[in-house]
């Protein structure tokens, strides 16, 4: 965040839509991102590689400090799944510990500095880099249209087919308002997983982008040589606006721990909620 | 920003880490801290239980030393009882024991002073008839006063 190294035109605009644009192959539909691909993939990598090595050699003896640190996440998402969901269900706990986890180590690509990976990528002539896949409709929406799939499967599930479609069609209004009654349950329940998706995208694209317009404060210094780039920075003016630059990136990082996190347990607890409610018969 | 097939790969990225979750993770884990719960549990309970049978025993030492205590008591007192009883027979017997000697030597005592008196005075008649023969040698006829030296003899 502090230092900003700017290849080619350097103008503010240039700048932030260089930021918002995903690396990609191909055209329409069939464009992956394969920044937020690799991303993703990355970190649910790890987040599989940190459980499944303490979950191999899990001790009930005396846990060491990794098996202590995955325990208490453990046992944070499986107190939040006991409050709100009472049906028996060997799905719902380890999903909303994925959820967590993946959602947090997602957003946790927000607090690395936000041209540290680009400017990597762009040594290895790599052009593109989005490093925030949750700043990726693709991901959000990945995962509440997942959510959303459980929900009707679960509201199957615990009702059969003929009480959810009862459900659908007489609720809340008895039969005489069949069709409200229709739109209103589809209404309610597309409003879950875009909503879903939606705060989380926005909460983390709104983050990323200002983190980038902090950057712009030091974009003028930007050059393609080093030894400029230090002139550049020993005038009065860069001095201060580097100061500022670096004070406004520190508070917003710090407000964004709270950020990220926070998102990260919203997305966990409503998931749980609306498993909870598909669960539940009326 | 746009929606495409991206979408579909990220889904299949989410579905397959939960998949993993839900089957090599969540439940392990789960397994190993149950057990440990289980674990602590039950070393509470053997504590508790521990606890509780150390207060037993205690009570059942107390029992026993009370009882020991008691019994010691009686033994001792019987001891004593017996003790005094043999003192007073021995007493008794002793004191009966005395009296018999006591008679006996009377008896014997008696019998001795008797006899000597019996030979005393066979001696002293006989000294008596010595003397009496010797002043009255001539004069007396020991046959003619047979009955007068009896007499005499009786009366010493």
């Amino acid at each position: 965040m502090e230092e900003e190294i700017h290849h080619g035109p350097a103008s503010s605009t240039d700048y932030i839509s260089h930021h918002l644009t995903n690396l990609h192959t191909g055209e329409g539909f069939w464009n992956f991102h394969i920044d937020t691909i690799f991303y993703s993939v990355l970190l649910a990598s790890i987040f599989i590689g940190l459980f499944f090595s303490v979950a191999r050699k899990a001790t009930s003896g005396v846990p060491n400090r990794t098996q202590n640190f995955v325990e208490i996440l453990v046992e944070f998402v499986d107190a939040q799944v006991k409050d709100c969901f009472h049906g028996q269900s060997r799905l719902i706990a380890p999903l909303a510990l994925t959820i967590f986890c993946l959602v947090f180590l997602m957003n946790f690509m927000d607090l690395v500095p936000v041209d540290l990976l680009p400017e990597i990528g762009l040594m290895a002539g790599i052009e593109y880099m989005k490093v925030v896949p949750t700043t990726d409709l693709n991901t959000t929406f990945a995962m509440s249209i997942s959510v959303f799939i459980l929900i009707i499967f679960y509201s199957i599930k615990a009702k059969g087919g003929v009480g959810f479609a009862k459900e659908i069609f007489f609720h809340p209004f008895g039969k005489w308002l069949l069709p409200f009654n229709f739109i209103l349950k589809v209404i309610e329940e597309c409003a879950k997983p875009v909503s879903l998706a939606l705060r989380l995208f926005g909460n983390l694209y709104a983050g990323e982008l200002i983190f980038i317009l902090i950057a712009l404060f030091t974009l003028s210094i930007g050059a393609n040589e080093l030894s400029e780039i230090l002139h550049n920075l020993l005038t009065p003016g860069s001095i201060i606006l580097f100061m500022v630059q670096l004070l406004l990136g520190l508070i917003w990082a710090l407000f964004h721990i709270a950020v990220i996190t926070l998102q990260a347990f919203i997305f966990m607890m409503l998931a749980i909620v609306y498993l909870s409610m598909a669960h539940d018969t009326h | 920003m746009s929606i495409n097939v991206t979408l579909f790969v990220q889904m299949l990225v989410f579905l397959l880490t939960v998949w993993f979750a839900m089957a090599f993770i969540w439940p392990m884990l789960v397994a190993a801290m149950e057990e440990r719960e289980k674990k602590i549990a039950d070393g509470l309970a053997a504590a508790a239980k521990g606890e509780d049978s150390l207060s037993d025993a205690k009570n059942e030492a107390d029992k026993i030393i009370l009882d020991a205590r008691n019994q010691a008591r009686e033994i001792l007192d019987e001891a004593n009882t017996r003790a005094s009883s043999i003192v007073e027979e021995g007493r008794k017997e002793g004191s009966s024991e005395r009296t018999r000697l006591i008679e006996k030597a009377h008896g014997e005592i008696t019998i001795e002073a008797n006899k000597a008196r019996d030979e005393l005075r066979a001696e002293v008649s006989n000294l008596v008839i010595l003397g009496a023969s010797r002043i009255i040698e001539k004069e007396i006829d020991p046959i003619k006063h047979k009955e007068l030296l009896d007499k005499i003899v009786a009366e010493i």
